[in-house]
């Protein structure tokens, strides 16, 4: 059923609420499929899809944290091919809009991935990935290079059928700077990707095969609020879909007021499956006690 | 899959080792033995990652399962502490568990934390009729549990590793020295030992994996394991039952 309190618009995207999975906390939707009905989302943000298909990083990949965890995956992917062929497919029997999430470690990598993956009927819009912590080969961090990123993001929207958001990494000194270089370019930044971190295990050494992880969970939600408030200062008109820890409806609220526009559940996908559709039943029921028109009436309530 | 169960008993069985006993509905889900359950052990979000652990008997008449645990991290620890009538929220029966088959005579080895799921197994097995041994290892005595549980389903060996009980070493210093022919082999434990385990019986055999996990239904890909052929398997879906030689161990 459609509330059109928390319909939001967005380039490339009629999303029916704005609560999306993140990518890498859904798979590509099909183990959810079974326990709730996808159509209920806003979109959903598939898992990173690479040229050629990627193993991943050994194991151990994941590591709890204080409110958080520290994952180290690597992109494992089945490769695009196989995601249009079949991952894709599989979604096309729901109402939901797709973003397809693009790795890659040359920047024709990335193109070419843009290109094939932006022709997929259910595709409405990449997330240029553009800072997954875990994978380091070829030496290039396009993430935290403002020219590197700006270059990417220029071939990618060349490339690509459908509007390119550009997902921020938060390692860096100057979000700012990061978000301004490929901001005009880019139809829309995602914010934000994991925080570097790493644990130790009881004899001291690293859990992690990878030694240091993407932190995700609530435990970074300060975090990026303040990244998002930063970035939106300075980009009044820039879409921002906001993510990091969101685990409540108060959690989307507080995203809103800082100048997001739409939001991702991420690692809250592991510790609840559930809690999507959950979330945007709460937030309906918010929009109605709060009073308001539109959900987006909140927005920038952090500036005023 | 997700459930609110009601805590019957909680119980110290051996050194860090705990029994909870546990009632709802979703038991009648509960058929296959080496299955898991994902808890839950704080409804706040200090901790993000529930925790797999094997179910290791099913009542289903009662509606009431058990799982064995060892508390020996933060959220285990958590776990202990939860008390008769407390409500768990579980995402229940995950994974792939062992095929109970026909045979004559039966292998059933385990090693620490891996012992509880061979307990359902072994009273399923041994409902259809086929004949069971059980070896079971620890590090040492403090460590030992369900022995006598195993005892009454058939013939019980235990191994130590420091020699505080039965042969001292591993389970494949039993092993070792076993005269019968068995039909096949079911293991649970470290990996080394289901390698041992594995390389040194010649007859075929499942074996069950431990692997750290996020999601426990296949969404996250942190649990995965090279297979033979070498593509990737899951545990948390694949697995964590596996036929040996389909795993690299």
């Amino acid at each position: 059923m459609t509330n059109s309190k928390l319909a939001v618009s967005l380039p490339g995207l009629d999303l029916k609420n704005p609560v999306m999975p993140a990518s890498g906390c859904f798979s590509f939707g099909e183990e959810f499929s079974k326990l709730y009905d996808l159509s209920k989302l806003g979109a959903i943000m598939i898992k990173a899809a690479t040229e050629e298909p990627r193993a991943g990083n050994k194991t151990p990949r994941v590591a709890e944290t204080a409110s958080g965890m520290l994952n180290a995956i690597g992109l494992q992917n089945p490769g695009v091919e196989h995601i249009i062929e079949h991952e894709l497919k599989f979604l096309e029997q729901y109402d939901v809009p797709v973003i397809a999430n693009v790795a890659g470690t040359k920047i024709e990598d990335y193109v070419s991935v843009a290109g094939k993956i932006s022709k997929a009927p259910n595709v409405k819009a990449l997330e240029l990935n553009i800072s997954c912590p875990n994978v380091k080969e070829g030496g290039i961090q396009f993430g935290t290079d403002p020219e590197t990123a700006r270059k990417l993001t220029y071939e990618v929207k060349n490339a690509s059928s459908v509007p390119v958001y550009v997902k921020l990494s938060p390692n860096v000194t100057h979000i700012v700077d990061m978000a301004k270089s490929v901001g005009d370019i880019a139809d829309g930044l995602t914010m934000i990707n994991t925080l570097v971190g790493m644990r130790l295990d009881d004899a001291g050494r690293p859990i992690l095969a990878n030694i240091t992880g993407g932190l995700s969970g609530p435990a970074i939600k300060p975090v990026s609020l303040n990244m998002i408030y930063q970035v939106r200062q300075h980009m009044p008109d820039v879409p921002i879909i906001g993510m990091g820890g969101i685990a409540t409806a108060d959690d989307i609220l507080d995203y809103l007021s800082v100048g997001a526009d739409a939001v991702a559940v991420g690692t809250m996908n592991f510790t609840d499956p559930y809690i999507c559709p959950a979330l945007i039943d709460e937030l309906a029921t918010r929009v109605g006690t709060l009073n308001i028109d539109h959900i987006h009436d909140l927005k920038g309530r952090a500036y005023l | 899959m997700k459930s609110i169960m009601t805590v019957i008993s909680q119980e110290q069985i051996a050194d860090k080792i705990y029994e909870m006993v546990l009632e709802g509905e979703i038991t009648q889900n509960m058929k296959t033995p080496g299955q898991f359950v994902h808890v839950r052990v704080s409804d706040s979000t200090s901790n993000v990652l529930r925790r797999p652990i094997s179910i290791s008997d099913i009542d289903a008449e009662n509606s009431q399962f058990t799982i064995t645990y060892r508390a020996d991290g933060e959220g285990t620890r958590k776990l202990s502490r939860f008390k008769r009538g407390d409500h768990v929220d579980l995402l229940s029966p995950l994974g792939t568990g062992y095929p109970v088959e026909p045979a004559d005579h039966v292998l059933i080895i385990g090693g620490g934390i891996g012992v509880p799921p061979l307990y359902e197994l072994s009273k399923q097995l041994n409902a259809i009729g086929v004949k069971t041994t059980h070896v079971l290892g620890f590090n040492s005595s403090k460590d030992i549990f369900y022995e006598e549980k195993f005892r009454a389903l058939g013939e019980t060996f235990i191994a130590t590793v420091d020699g505080s009980r039965g042969t001292e070493g591993f389970v494949t210093d039993v092993t070792r020295n076993l005269k019968d022919s068995y039909d096949r082999f079911y293991a649970c434990g470290p990996k080394v030992m289901l390698k041992a385990v594995s390389d040194e019986l010649a007859i075929d055999g499942y074996v069950s994996l431990e692997e750290r996990m996020g999601c426990g239904f296949g969404v996250c890909y942190a649990c995965v394991c090279e297979r033979a052929d070498g593509t990737q398997a899951k545990v948390c879906t694949d697995g964590p039952v596996f036929r040996k030689g389909e795993i690299v161990l």
